[in-house]
């Protein structure tokens, strides 16, 4: 059974928790969204220069 | 062993499916080890602030592995020439009656966290990327000395911080009930750092890409 009480601690339990689901949510969108962005560089390039892309 | 890694076509054909298989490995530990974390009772010292446990400690022992992955790349790239939150003070705080303290464990770290500060700004800093890495390179293994200051600081000191749970002489000194949570945690975030640093990689090798392509439609 699950027991989410933190009792008096709450006010440290649940900022520590939300202060590291913050982190990885920013780290994560991050190196997405820039893989992303550079991928979709190389392909407009590629397109524009009419050769094939990388795996 | 990695040797074929560094050809940038097999890595990225390697990192397609490497990447998301240890994302969903850290996604599937992570909710295993958060569903035993608030399983288990509250601890008979810390009370309900063990949760805080399974996220920082974790935490703090990826900061050392990442920065030795740091120091180790750092060194081969010197070598061969080819081309790597804290939850502490909201634990400090009710346990200790501090939110931060000089203490040697937690300074340690805070110098830990400034050689990352640096590197990060000292990359930034320098235009011509392979002079960049190079000067990085140094810094990060300067930062290596750290790392077991870090690691036995709670022996070679009278600290405010425990000592040693995990690695503790005789086994680990906490509750069984902990430990597969604790574990499984610990898991989970080298997976996530091992998605994450696979992505980064992928995005450097496309942004290198970019830019030869950039300079070649220069010409």
């Amino acid at each position: 059974m699950l027991d989410f009480d933190a009792g008096k601690y709450g006010p440290f339990v649940w900022p520590a928790y939300a202060i590291t689901a913050l982190i990885f949510a920013v780290m994560i969108a991050d190196s997405l969204l820039r893989t992303r962005r550079w991928r979709k560089a190389v392909e407009e390039a590629e397109a524009a220069a009419g050769k094939d892309r990388p795996s | 062993m990695f040797a074929f890694l560094y050809n940038p076509d097999r890595f990225m054909a390697f990192s397609r499916w490497a990447a998301p298989m240890f994302g969903a490995l850290a996604a599937v530990l992570a909710a295993v080890g958060l569903w035993l974390d608030f399983a288990a009772p509250p601890d008979y010292q810390q009370g309900y602030t063990i949760h805080i446990m399974f996220i920082h400690v974790p935490a703090s022992m990826l900061s050392l592995f990442v920065y030795l992955c740091l120091g180790v790349a750092s060194f081969l790239s010197l070598v061969f020439r080819q081309a790597l939150a804290e939850a502490a003070a909201l634990w400090g705080k009710p346990m200790w009656g501090t939110w931060w303290v000089w203490d040697a464990r937690l300074t340690s770290e805070l110098v830990l966290l400034l050689f990352y500060l640096g590197y990060m700004a000292l990359q930034a800093a320098i235009d011509d990327e392979a002079r960049a890495a190079r000067a990085c390179a140094i810094l990060a293994l300067v930062g290596v000395v750290n790392l077991p200051i870090v690691v036995f600081s709670v022996d070679w000191w009278n600290t405010l911080h425990q000592g040693s749970t995990l690695f503790a002489k005789g086994g680990p000194a906490m509750a069984p009930v902990y430990l597969p949570p604790f574990l499984i945690m610990i898991l989970a975030y080298t997976s996530a750092f091992g998605s994450l640093w696979l992505v980064r990689i992928r995005g450097e090798v496309w942004r290198r890409r970019a830019n030869v392509l950039a300079v070649r439609a220069a010409r």
